[in-house]
């Protein structure tokens, strides 16, 4: 079955190696996803302003076009606008005045009816399986200690998650079938600081120094992520917490997807761009 | 810390709309503040803003940096024994004050200069400006 693929604006720039590295995993692997024709950004931050329904307007009309191309599933890299795109679905469809009152606005577009599965792209990694995943392995990660951290936005709030919002495991079971090491990491859950890097850099760099260092202090010698805001957060404002704690040593931070890549002989090794 | 109360109903009125969050739900029991990553950087901790809004000390609320160091991170939501999403409440105060000044509270310009991915600038935009 076909998936709709909405990659959102970050997995073009700066997340561009999220973005190739995932679709080709998914070719391999044999995940039939297809980037939709026509996609507008989600907004990036769920709206929580529940009288303001001009905000839902970018997630919504994304999942109306996929469903007017008759995709039963959609799914998404970045955690972010996986999140949105959860609970701006959820949020119009609970209610049926506002569900018409959206579609009557979006007139030039198919009504949305909220058939569309939003699913993560680790969920369906989740759903290829154990055994297909093994095999397809061919750089057995072995001894490799990996940190996976899953920030908040694919585990809160928890009508959203893609696992248990304070012990997730679905990223140390994959690292586990790639077979790496996956290590113990309280920090995992820990919000990085999100968008405060624009106008607090100085917060998010103690932020990021805290979450790295739980990582060291457990073993780990690299960080996986499936967020490009967390991936900046924890790789670029490395460059920060230098300055203030000057003892700090470099922590290198991957999307899962290119680690995942390197096991399954699609790349050599990842580099910490 | 000392404050003045003066009473005002209307602004917990306005919270509770745009928000859908009842603060009467909310039984102090500090859980959000206890798990929140932004608190060591609060003026006021997350449960005692909800513990002015229901005291009627909404101006109060306003003036405080807390709101905007929220990062909407719903730990407090996810973590909360009585369903109370904090961070709902949190833009609730946010979209109150952006609403009634219209002004940014943090202008593009004034936000980090060096380069920052899309998704940074677009998220800090929707929550820093109105
Ligand atoms: S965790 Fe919930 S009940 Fe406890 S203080 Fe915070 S909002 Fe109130
Ligand atoms: S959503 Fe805001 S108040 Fe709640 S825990 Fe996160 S930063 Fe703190």
């Amino acid at each position: 079955m076909e998936i709709a693929y909405f990659p959102g604006c970050t997995l073009k720039t700066t997340a561009k190696s999220f973005e190739t590295s995932a679709l080709a995993i998914a070719g391999s692997l044999g995940i039939d996803i297809k980037e939709l024709p026509e996609w507008t950004c989600c907004g990036t931050v769920y709206s929580l302003a529940e009288d303001d329904l001009m905000k839902q307007l970018g997630p919504v009309r994304t999942l109306a076009r996929a469903e007017g191309l008759g995709y039963t599933v959609l799914t998404t890299l970045c955690s972010m606008c996986y999140n949105t795109l959860v609970q701006a679905k959820q949020f119009v469809t609970k209610d049926p005045v506002r569900l018409q009152k959206i579609n009557t606005f979006m007139e030039e577009e198919p009504d949305f009816t909220g058939v569309v599965e939003i699913k993560h792209f680790i969920t369906l990694l989740q759903e290829t399986g154990e055994e297909k995943i093994k095999e397809a392995v061919k750089n057995d990660l072995a001894g490799r200690k990996i940190a996976c951290y899953y920030g908040c936005l694919l585990l809160r709030p928890r009508e959203a998650a893609i696992d248990d919002c304070e012990q997730p495991e679905v990223l140390e079971q994959l690292m586990q079938w790639l077979g790496a090491d996956p290590v113990f990491f309280p920090y995992q859950v820990e919000c990085c600081g999100s968008y405060m890097t624009a106008v607090k850099p100085d917060i998010v760099a103690r932020r990021a120094y805290r979450i790295l260092e739980n990582a060291r202090e457990n073993g780990a010698e690299a960080v996986i992520t499936s967020c490009p805001l967390c991936s900046f957060n924890l790789k670029e404002r490395q460059k920060d917490i230098k300055a203030i704690y000057p003892g700090f040593k470099d922590m290198p931070v991957y999307y899962f997807t290119e680690i995942m890549s390197e096991a399954l002989g699609i790349t050599k090794t990842v580099e910490n761009s | 810390m000392r404050v003045t109360l003066k009473q005002n109903n209307e602004i917990l009125r306005k919270i509770e709309e745009i928000s859908g969050e009842n603060v009467f739900a909310c039984y102090q029991c500090g859980k959000c503040s206890a798990g929140c990553p932004m608190v060591a950087e609060m003026d006021l901790l997350p449960n005692q803003i909800i513990r002015f809004l229901q005291i009627g000390a909404g101006e109060a609320v306003l003036e405080k940096r807390t709101i905007w160091l929220c990062a909407s991170c719903f730990t407090c939501a996810a973590r909360c024994p009585k369903g109370v999403n904090l961070a709902k409440l949190m833009e609730g105060v946010r979209a109150t004050i952006l609403r009634q000044s219209n002004s940014d509270q943090v202008a593009p310009p004034e936000m980090v200069k060096k380069p920052l991915p899309q998704i940074a600038l677009i998220s800090a935009m929707r929550k820093f400006t109105c």
